[in-house]
């Protein structure tokens, strides 16, 4: 007999936590298929009333970067300050951007 | 004091209370985490609205009874919950066919309690009906994956309906209390429920691919407070704690 989680693929879920906002990445479940993986999700994540709306991704369709390449793709930017919007004063009428 | 009235919260608040403890079983014995998880936050939902009706039953029963005494020091004879909830979770495709078959029928007779002439049953089923019904989506769509799944899962999940059938018909037979009750539009008229539960519970076993029971002999008892030899240990594993030390605190 097949194992439980045999043909459980892993999900990766997002959740929005309100209007507005953008969805977040909570963490990972399992689940056979995309309607369970909303329901598990449900479940597992949105208990405390977390979220309004909730995404869910095959872990499969995710490209990560590789961590060999961390130093050609991320270390180029950490000598350019300039990239920070910190070299002018903001109107105090502004408030907080 | 109104007997029917007492004895008609009684009969919703030990549905939920039983059904609940029983589910709670699950709890760290679910085939995956995730579902476990489902199933203990579904067993919470029937003991948070067992405690709304059991505190109002208490202030029915009067002198000095509370959810707590009405829950852990009552007997087994005067425990109105049906059978069908008291019933041993077996394996999943049992849990899950008792629970369709039990949510369905919660389903329709929580639709009418949102109408009830009882005010305090009316709001108790306003905060409830959303529970109730994704109850019932959540425990019929794991009948169609099972029935329409594997070969194993299908004999499993219709045998399960076969055996739990007969302990359908006393959802949709009243009491006198009940009966009381439905003549005063306080709770729905049992055996005009059965219609809706019958149309639905075909309409999944059909999607299911799975066989709907013929009518039969169908056992009757819970709403009598007479009860399967299952019910004295449920009982046990609940109680034992607060009788032994009555004044322990949580």
């Amino acid at each position: 007999m097949d194992k439980p989680n045999d043909n459980w693929k892993i999900w990766e879920v997002f959740i929005r936590s309100k209007n507005g906002l953008s969805h977040k990445h909570v963490g990972s479940l399992h689940a056979p298929d995309a309607d369970m993986a909303i329901k598990n999700a449900r479940d597992v994540y949105t208990r405390r009333s977390e979220g309004i709306s909730i995404w869910v991704v095959p872990s499969e369709a995710v490209t990560a970067s590789s961590p060999d390449e961390k130093e050609p793709l991320f270390t180029p930017a950490d000598d350019k300050v300039y990239r920070h919007p910190t070299f002018y004063e903001i109107p105090s009428e502004i408030g907080h951007m | 004091m109104n007997l029917d009235l007492k004895n008609y919260t009684l009969f919703l608040a030990d549905n939920a209370l039983i059904l609940g403890q029983r589910l709670g079983e699950w709890c760290g014995h679910g085939p995956v985490l995730e579902q476990d998880i489902a199933l203990t936050n579904i067993s919470l939902d029937h003991l948070g609205q067992s405690r709304m009706l059991l505190q109002y039953a208490a202030k029915q029963v009067g002198n000095g009874a509370t959810e707590d005494s009405l829950a852990f020091f009552r007997n087994e004879g005067e425990f109105r919950n049906l059978l069908i909830t008291e019933l041993p979770n077996n394996d999943w495709a049992y849990t899950l066919a008792k629970h369709f078959l039990f949510d369905t029928f919660n389903f329709f007779q929580y639709e009418f309690l949102m109408n009830s002439k009882d005010e305090t049953i009316q709001a108790i089923a306003r905060k409830a009906i959303k529970e109730i019904a994704y109850h019932a989506q959540f425990s019929a769509e794991w009948i169609i994956r099972m029935g329409d799944g594997t070969e194993e899962s299908h004999q499993r999940v219709q045998n399960a309906i076969d055996e739990l059938w007969m302990y359908t018909g006393e959802m949709f037979v009243a009491d006198s209390s009940s009966e009381a009750m439905t003549k005063a539009a306080v709770a729905p008229d049992y055996a005009l429920l059965k219609e809706q539960w019958q149309e639905k519970v075909s309409q999944v076993l059909e999607i299911a691919t799975l066989v709907k029971p013929e009518e039969g002999w169908m056992q009757k008892g819970g709403r009598e407070g007479k009860h399967t030899e299952h019910m004295g240990y449920i009982l046990a594993e609940m109680q034992h704690l607060p009788r032994t030390y009555p004044t322990a605190k949580w």
